[in-house]
């Protein structure tokens, strides 16, 4: 593997999304259509891939806002109980009337993803506690005039009501006026605001009672990415802040990505003592996640899924590097409209009325596909000969069968899921995790193969079996909360066997206490002889005795019946949690092409240069390209062979005889013959070439000058030949 | 008590309220105002006041103006982002806003001296104008002809002007080589023991006595005075730990004479309250809970340094981890550690002497990306690709500040990097990933 010092990645942070009114809904319909997969339904496909789309979001955003609920409700309290002890004279408040309040809010590492939060945290800020808001990011603040500016800007512009079009402009003209900003222009500013609100208009402005004090709601900034400012530029904002504190109730709140020792690291003790900080801790965002998944994909809402692979493909990308919700969503987006894309099929992916209209609504062509499926094919030779027949030849037939699969595909997610949190629920407490500490990891193991053909599962319900009553009875119980709200018949009936088993442990108490003494008896006995003087063979004799007759003792009742329960369970996950592969159709619902997600999402632009350079027929497709593996033609782009020839050589390159073993190449393509005269001879225009690819390598990061000897570059790779 | 301010020209009343709101600073109060004469009459051009932080400097100042009712404009230096912020502020305080607006764009001084003396010759000063320059050490930054301009502002204007300029460092530091007029140079020592005693009593609580409260900053002074007299900070110590002093008298346990039973009271929070002095980590009220929360289980007293924990992608853990064994091993050793047959090495020959000082002890040393990449690979237990997205770490791992970069901002050219976490914090991070760094290091062989 080779790696040099170019290719350097960095966040992209897109621009946020302006509003293009006059981009028409239709033309995102025809980029769809556009070189899609059995075009004829590709409109259906397209609306259903919408409709879950825009489902799936709304559901995402009201989960985070209930996520981010707990954070937010206390950081409101937080403001709302800073901007009424300024009022409040008493001696606590006064003695930090000098600090200025801050929140300290820890988002962590997951940066991208802390925009949501502010979004909606500024919304409540300025419908319940102050209309004076503004957020900065560090990237628009380089300098304290900026910083400035910005704030300015975004405090005096958001209060703005369109109906005062008259102030608006007096204050943009003072604004253009006063070349440089200030906070005491702020301050003024302030003091009309609110004194307007108390006198003019002092009905429309109490509009929302939630106000606790109109007259002097805080001035809230938000710095949304903490570390990434100029430490110089944040103290002097705090500095000149402090001055104003007494006229202007100013208010912070840090968005911090790591930790909040970082305040110390930017902060000296002279800044950081004008400020009053209170820590707030937000949810981490691995129980973020958990979250997510657990209300987007293991749920047999949506009939959208996702198999195992590409699902370990955006958890991998997740944990291993970006501890992103927001791009995992953009994932699962990305997978949702490649799957209805390219799977003409997918017209069948969606609500149980709506498919079965769909399947109705089905071309020859598409029922042709539907008999290539590898899932239906299975099917199809595990019938009569007869069926068989019809199945392949009657149109209207194949429809009604597909009717009934697709019924029995959504039976089988309606049973899937529950059974999974019932075996979940078992498995998650028991030492080790064989299972996986995570729902999500037991729903890959699943996924993948038979998950009782795995060993896991079976130390798994080895362990369960030495479980205590009260134990089991607790992990019982919790499954027979998740299996409640369920309504197919088939969990129904588990429920009530399950309730009965329930019932059964429960009477144990009463019923085993007089039955308890008798198994003891019967062990004693052999341990009596035991104490007897007696030969090896017979001490290993009387042990295997022993041994047997206690493996074949009684089981007590409370055994029995753990092990019916235990037996009843794994009835339930041999008969629930067979792999979707398995079911007829599947193709259907499932999104499969773990690569295609993985070359989007994690994207490998070094090996796409490398490829590009080594191989150009990969990319060009020009039959003359074609060669074996490790070589070149002499055809190629000058850029390859110049990149070919490189290679060979050690960490600096003399550029001559780089030049001249170019020149050979290349005059060997140009069919000069091999003894002519000008063979391998430098001239103009195959000198420019080179210079000008050599260049492109630099520029590609490959080479660099280097002052160590002259006409020599050094290479910036290692590895190749 | 308060020695009385004495001087002609002044109302006797206006000295008189002055001189109690400042406590402990007669002495450098009646030294300025002497220095100031009468308020009509013309003043020394410029006076330099310094001492350290919290030491009364900008208060004196203030006071004095202000209850002496003299015309002056106060400007800290800091929110001067440019000249002309400074200048405006100036003619604002003394002529109004009309005045202000009639500086042109980026105005260079003579336009500043140039419509200052249009001005005055209408409105000529009656008495002294001041001009207080807070935080004064941020002018040697500004351009070379300011601070010489502003020192013989006087000359300049042909008015009745004194530039005061406050600052935490000695003149010394500030003459520019040029040379320039020498401002009078005035010292505010730092406040004695008694001194804070005094002032810190001052603000007592409505609803207890000033002897209780005096009584209460004795004792706090007693801890804490060996370790910290800054007046601002030892004024946040009182605030916070002062409800917990007046506990036992809220339950009624004692009296407030009793002072010795609030001292053993008191005594094993202030303790606590040392451990976090100058950190300023949390605020009051979060502090009432954690004290709360210890009493029940105990722990050791976590502030905002406690939190030091990162969750962090696992690859960029990695990053992490072979940014600091690049920052903290010699380039040479790398051999050594990360391949598998590097052949003996002689130990006296690798262990170099001047190599013997802990690098730790050196600091971080700057890295190129390859060979963080290259220690990446190795030390990553599973082939990874290089994808976009590593890299993409390594830049928002230098956001958060866990990595910084050295060199230019130049990406084609070989970045360099530093990595600036601790080894506490690497210890914990390899700790999770399981992987034991301290067998990787060069200082701990």
């Amino acid at each position: 593997m080779s790696t040099s010092s170019v290719s350097k990645g960095c966040f992209v942070f897109k621009p946020s999304a302006k509003k293009k009114k006059t981009h028409k809904k239709d033309s995102l319909e025809d980029y769809f259509s556009h070189g899609c997969e059995g075009a004829d339904n590709s409109e259906v496909r397209f609306k259903l891939c919408q409709d879950l789309w825009d489902q799936i979001k709304t559901d995402t955003e009201v989960l985070q806002d209930e996520l981010n609920r707990k954070i937010l409700d206390s950081l409101l309290d937080f403001t709302r109980k800073c901007s009424s002890t300024r009022q409040h004279s008493d001696w606590a408040s006064q003695m930090r009337a000098s600090e200025i309040p801050t929140a300290a809010l820890v988002l962590g590492v997951n940066v991208p993803d802390h925009d949501m939060t502010f979004q909606s945290l500024s919304e409540l800020l300025q419908q319940s506690v102050s209309p004076h808001v503004a957020s900065v990011q560090a990237k628009e603040c380089g300098a304290l005039k900026h910083l400035m500016k910005r704030v300015l800007e975004r405090l005096m512009g958001t209060v703005v009501t369109v109906d005062d079009e008259e102030e608006e402009e007096a204050e943009q003209i003072q604004l253009h006026k006063s070349v440089h900003c200030s906070l005491n222009t702020l301050c003024d500013w302030y003091n009309t605001k609110t004194k307007k609100s108390n006198t003019v208009s002092p009905g429309k402005k109490r509009s929302s009672p939630v106000r606790d004090d109109p007259q002097q709601p805080p001035v809230v900034v938000i710095f949304k990415d903490f570390e990434a400012f100029n430490p110089k530029v944040l103290q002097d904002f705090i500095l000149i802040c402090s001055r104003y504190i007494e006229r202007l109730p100013l208010m912070f709140i840090f968005g911090i990505a790591t930790s909040p020792s970082t305040i110390q690291h930017m902060l000296p003790h002279s800044v950081s003592s004008l400020l009053c900080i209170e820590l707030f801790q937000s949810l981490s965002c691995t129980q973020h996640l958990a979250t997510v998944i657990d209300k987007l994909i293991l749920t047999p809402h949506f009939p959208f899924k996702l198999n195992g692979k590409v699902m370990q493909v955006l958890i991998s990308i997740f944990l291993y590097h970006d501890f992103s919700v927001r791009n995992f969503i953009k994932g699962v987006q990305l997978a949702l409209l490649e799957h209805f894309h390219s799977q003409p099929l997918s017209a069948l992916c969606c609500k149980k009325k709506e498919a079965l209209l769909n399947v109705m609504q089905l071309s020859n062509s598409h029922l042709e596909r539907i008999r290539h499926l590898p899932s239906f094919k299975r099917y199809v030779e595990k019938q009569e000969p007869q069926e068989q027949g019809n199945l392949l030849t009657d149109d209207a037939h194949l429809k009604d069968v597909c009717q009934n699969l697709i019924k029995d595909l959504r039976k089988y997610h309606k049973n899937y899921y529950p059974v999974l949190r019932c075996l979940h629920t078992l498995t998650s407490s028991l030492p080790r995790y064989p299972l996986g500490k995570q729902v999500r990891e037991l729903h890959l193991i699943c996924l993948e193969k038979n998950v009782w053909e795995n060993e896991d599962y079976q130390t798994a319900m080895k362990l369960l079996k030495m479980l205590a009553k009260d134990e089991l009875i607790a992990l019982l119980q919790r499954c027979m909360e998740t299996l409640e709200p369920v309504k197919s018949k088939k969990m129904k009936s588990a429920l009530v066997q399950l309730k009965d088993l329930l019932a059964k442990l429960k009477q144990l108490d009463t019923v085993a206490a007089e039955t308890l003494p008798c198994p003891e008896d019967c062990i004693t006995s052999p341990v009596k002889n035991l104490q007897k003087k007696t030969d090896l063979f017979q001490l290993q004799k009387t042990l295997l005795e022993m041994n047997e007759s206690r493996r074949a003792k009684k089981l007590s009742p409370f055994e029995v019946l753990r092990n019916e329960a235990l037996e009843f369970m794994d009835g339930l996950v041999k008969s629930h949690l067979s792999p979707p592969e398995t079911q007829t159709l599947y193709e259907v619902c499932y999104y499969t092409s773990s690569a295609t997600v993985r070359r989007h999402l994690n994207a490998t632009p070094r090996t796409s240069i490398q490829a590009a350079l080594s191989s150009p027929y990969y990319y060009l497709q020009n039959e003359s390209l074609k060669t074996e593996d490790g070589t070149v033609s002499n055809a190629a782009p000058d850029i390859c062979i110049a990149y070919k020839l490189h290679l060979e050589c050690g960490r600096l390159i003399n550029l001559y005889d780089w030049l001249e073993a170019y020149a050979t190449v290349v005059s060997a393509a140009e069919g000069n013959h091999p003894d002519s005269e000008h063979f391998g001879k430098v001239e103009e225009v195959k000198h420019a070439r080179f210079i000008r690819s050599v260049s492109e390598l630099e520029f590609l990061g490959f080479i660099k000058s280097t002052k160590q000897k002259t006409d020599h570059v050094a290479r910036l790779t290692w590895g190749g030949c | 008590m308060t020695a009385l301010l004495e001087h002609p020209g002044y109302e006797e009343q206006r000295l008189r309220s002055s001189a109690e709101k400042l406590p402990s600073r007669e002495l450098q109060a009646g030294m300025l105002l002497s220095l100031m004469g009468q308020p009509q009459q013309y003043s020394y051009p410029s006076v330099f006041i310094y001492g350290h932080r919290a030491s009364g400097k900008s208060h004196v100042m203030q006071v004095l103006l202000k209850e002496l009712e003299l015309p002056h404009a106060t400007v800290s230096c800091v929110e001067c982002v440019s000249v002309a912020l400074l200048f405006e502020q100036v003619l604002l305080s003394f002529f109004g806003c009309d005045v202000a607006s009639l500086l042109p764009r980026s105005p260079s001084l003579s336009d500043f001296v140039r419509i200052y003396r249009q001005q005055c010759s209408q409105t000529p000063a009656k008495q002294t104008r001041y001009i207080v320059m807070e935080k004064a050490e941020l002018l040697r930054d500004t351009d070379a002809n300011l601070l010489p301009a502003l020192l013989r502002l006087q000359e300049l204007v042909e008015d009745n002007v004194t530039v005061i300029l406050l600052s935490e460092i000695v003149w010394d530091k500030f003459r520019p080589n040029t040379g320039c007029f020498e401002p009078l140079l005035l010292h505010f020592p730092d406040y004695s023991k008694a001194e804070l005693q005094q002032i810190l009593s001052q603000d007592r609580h409505p609803s207890y006595s000033a002897e209780f409260y005096s009584s209460y900053i004795n004792i706090l002074l007693g801890v804490f005075y060996s370790v910290c007299r800054d007046l601002r900070e030892l004024r946040h110590l009182a605030a916070l730990n002062f409800s917990k002093f007046c506990e036992p008298l809220a339950e009624g346990k004692v009296k407030e004479t009793d002072t010795h039973k609030l001292w053993r009271n008191i005594e094993p929070h202030l303790k606590k309250a040392m451990q976090t002095v100058y950190l300023r980590e949390v605020s009051s009220l979060q502090w009432e809970q954690m004290q709360q929360m210890e009493e029940k289980e105990s722990g050791a007293l976590r502030g905002l340094s406690a939190h030091t924990h990162v969750e962090l992608p696992y690859y960029s853990k990695f990053l992490l981890i072979a940014a600091y064994l690049a920052s903290y091993n010699p380039a040479r050793t790398d051999k050594r550690f990360f391949l598998k047959h590097h052949g003996k090495i002689r130990k006296t020959n690798f262990l170099k002497k001047n190599e013997k000082t802990s690098n730790h002890l050196l600091g971080p040393k700057p890295f190129p990306l390859d060979r963080l990449l290259a220690i990446f690979y190795s030390v990553v237990d599973s082939r990874v690709a290089p994808t976009a997205s590593i890299f993409s770490q390594i830049s928002s791992l230098v956001t958060l500040q866990l990595l910084t970069q050295v060199s230019h901002d130049d990406q084609l050219d070989a970045p360099k990097y530093k990595c600036a976490v601790s080894m506490d914090f690497i210890c914990a991070i390899s700790r999770t990933v399981s992987f034991d760094i301290v067998k990787y290091l060069y200082d701990f062989l």
